[in-house]
């Protein structure tokens, strides 16, 4: 296994709120190998693209403790100076919605070949034969008529390939998607998560998935996090995830996806009660108040996120990273919703 | 594929159309807009070129020539020093179009300066910036111009250098809102993720996306500033006698409205005009560069 290329340990950010400071994320722990591709899965507000921002150093306006290493090299409470050598050239970014991530005065050859230029020190013809051999890797018809177009002249899922283009193009290690898919139309999801692999497999680049759906998770990603409330609850395998979840809310999550097959349930199950609300956390385990296994202890002290033990747990010699951990008191089987 | 773009670009071009390039094909189906153009194109020639060709100069009184109504020799008629009102006419344009420019020129470049800079900064920077504004607001303008007319003597320059100063207020606060909703769009913060720096991040990305409404609102000053230029020189603030601006020509023509109602009406038409075309062409440019219009 390679030395990781990434490694977050004890991430929190903290906004400052009315009362106290909020903190949107709270002691994650991460890490990241070349060709790695991590999904994160949380629903609205459980911090992921806070989390996502953090890796880039692009929080505004936030405090940040704990430790970002990059290579060995620490990021936070680095100056600004290191971070944009990083940005874009290391670290890419993808982000959620292509019509409002490229700039409409532009023209996409323009905007492809910023980074290369600034990064890489390549001229213009060389950053332009660079973009067009770019626009063929995201299997884009015509490159050399997209680079003099604007974004407005092409469809919502050629724009989402030109914003993974940018992303890609100084050839970085790690490769940070927010929701890359949820603006866009199923078929064309299957698509950019199909081109996310095939780039993965090809250049070895890292890739962290963000994504409210855990549908397009387990489609995608080898690791899985489940995000709750600025913290991650459970952390697996995809398929141990799908298969074994051993948190009550990750198996909440994993009941509420409509089945593809077989007859549908009359009612489709959800996880009842409200999404946490960051500013007024409870004391103990942030989904007690929602959740059908909590007991006194969930409610007073949160649970570290440990090592599975029982059924599904760390099979011996597998890698720390694969090991499978949960934030959850309760071991016991997850038959009933939470 | 967008059609219209698509459509746009000629099969011997295949090169697409640009976003300037599509602005302009679409003013080109507003005519209103386009006959205000060339309305515009058409005073401002004629504003050069016939003081230049014609035999009568617009200070040199004839007194042999005194309130001759419009006459083959005078097309426009005289006025009351016997000064041909044609040439008369077209030098007060050119004095309007060029406090028009000039100081929409003057006020474009210090409100987006400032607004942008208190947008980007934001914080402390933006309340400094925009409190000055606020307070400026409040500075009375007339006697504030009557002021500096009395300290620094009746100047061509002083006219538009003050109004200038006053009318880049509202281009501040336009810019500084603009400029605050473009950053946090995403393809700023996309900017950011690529690594680019403040000074990348404005030229390339904040003021191409600001270009379309400085423009609007420029065109959308022009007329303003006229119409305040003629104001001042209605009210003997404006340019020197016997240079004169279409305000001093409106205010003169005033005096003789029974008698020879054509010293009044000849400068206050092209006054119009001139303020109407500024109008229509603004209307025109806001339709057209908004790229939201892009279909």
């Amino acid at each position: 296994m390679n030395e990781p290329l990434l490694s977050v340990r004890g991430l929190r950010i903290s906004y400052r709120g009315d009362t106290r400071p909020l903190h949107v994320v709270d002691g994650v722990d991460l890490e990241l190998a070349a060709g790695d591709f991590l999904g994160i899965v949380g629903e609205s507000g459980s911090g992921k693209t806070q989390l996502l921002l953090a890796l880039l150093g692009l929080n505004a306006g936030a405090r940040l403790e704990g430790s970002i290493r990059y290579r060995g090299e620490e990021l936070l409470g680095a100056p600004e100076g290191i971070w944009r050598r990083l940005r874009g050239a290391k670290i890419g970014m993808i982000f959620q919605d292509p019509m409002t991530a490229l700039n409409p005065y532009l023209t996409i050859g323009t905007q492809l070949t910023e980074g290369a230029r600034r990064h890489l020190g390549l001229s213009r013809a060389a950053a332009r034969q660079r973009a067009l051999e770019m626009l063929d890797a995201v299997h884009i018809t015509e490159p050399r008529r997209r680079l003099d177009q604007h974004p407005h002249e092409l469809s919502g899922g050629m724009r989402q390939r030109i914003v993974i283009a940018m992303a890609m193009i100084c050839e970085p290690d790690i490769i940070l998607a927010d929701e890359p898919t949820t603006a866009l139309d199923v078929t064309v999801q299957a698509q950019i998560l199909t081109l996310l692999h095939e780039l993965r497999a090809r250049t070895r680049v890292a890739v962290v998935l963000v994504s409210h759906d855990l549908g397009v998770i387990a489609e995608v990603a080898d690791r899985v996090a489940v995000m709750y409330a600025g913290r991650i609850v459970e952390q697996a395998d995809a398929p141990t995830l799908f298969s074994a979840a051993r948190h009550p809310y990750t198996e909440g999550l994993r009941r509420s996806i409509v089945p593809l097959e077989g007859p549908l349930p009359a009612r489709l199950p959800t996880i009842g009660g409200l999404p946490p609300n960051v500013a007024a956390l409870p004391p103990g385990c942030a989904f007690a108040p929602r959740c059908g296994y909590a007991w006194e202890r969930c409610d007073t002290v949160a649970p570290p996120l440990a090592l599975v033990s029982a059924p599904g747990a760390a099979l011996a010699g597998q890698h720390r990273t694969e090991q499978h951990r949960k934030a959850c008191y309760y071991e016991g089987p997850l038959e009933r919703l939470p | 594929m967008s059609g219209a773009a698509g459509k746009a670009a000629s099969p011997t071009r295949p090169r697409a159309v640009g976003l300037w390039g599509q602005a302009w094909q679409r003013l080109g189906r507003r005519p209103a807009a386009l006959i205000a153009l060339g309305l515009l194109s058409l005073i401002a020639l004629l504003a050069l070129l016939v003081p230049l060709l014609s035999s009568f100069d617009f200070a040199t009184p004839d007194w042999d020539a005194l309130f001759q109504p419009p006459s083959s020799t005078h097309w426009f008629g005289t006025d009351a020093l016997g000064r041909d009102l044609l040439v008369r006419v077209m030098w007060g344009c050119r004095i309007s179009l060029l406090v028009g420019l000039a100081a929409s020129l003057i006020s474009v470049l210090i409100g987006v300066l400032w607004g942008a800079t208190a947008g980007y900064a934001g914080g402390t920077t933006d309340s400094l910036l925009m409190r000055t504004v606020d307070v400026l607001y409040t500075v009375p303008f007339i006697p504030l111009v009557i002021v500096l007319t009395v300290l620094f003597g009746r100047s061509f320059v002083l006219v538009f250098v003050a109004i200038g100063a006053v009318s880049w207020l509202d281009i501040a606060r336009i810019v500084r809102g603009q400029t605050l909703s473009l950053k946090n769009r995403e393809f700023i913060e996309a900017a950011r993720a690529l690594g680019l720096g403040n000074a990348t991040m404005i030229r390339r990305h904040l003021l191409p996306n600001l270009l379309g409404i400085v423009i609007i609102y420029a065109t959308l000053t022009v007329p303003a500033v006229i119409v305040f230029e003629a104001f001042l020189s209605f009210l003997g603030l404006g340019v020197h006698a016997p240079l004169a601006s279409l305000g001093t020509l409106v205010a003169d023509g005033a005096h003789h409205l029974k008698s020879h109602p054509y010293l009044l009406t000849i400068p206050a038409l092209f006054l119009t005009l001139i303020i109407v075309c500024f109008g229509y062409l603004g209307d025109g440019l806001r339709d057209a560069l908004d790229p939201h219009e892009a279909r």
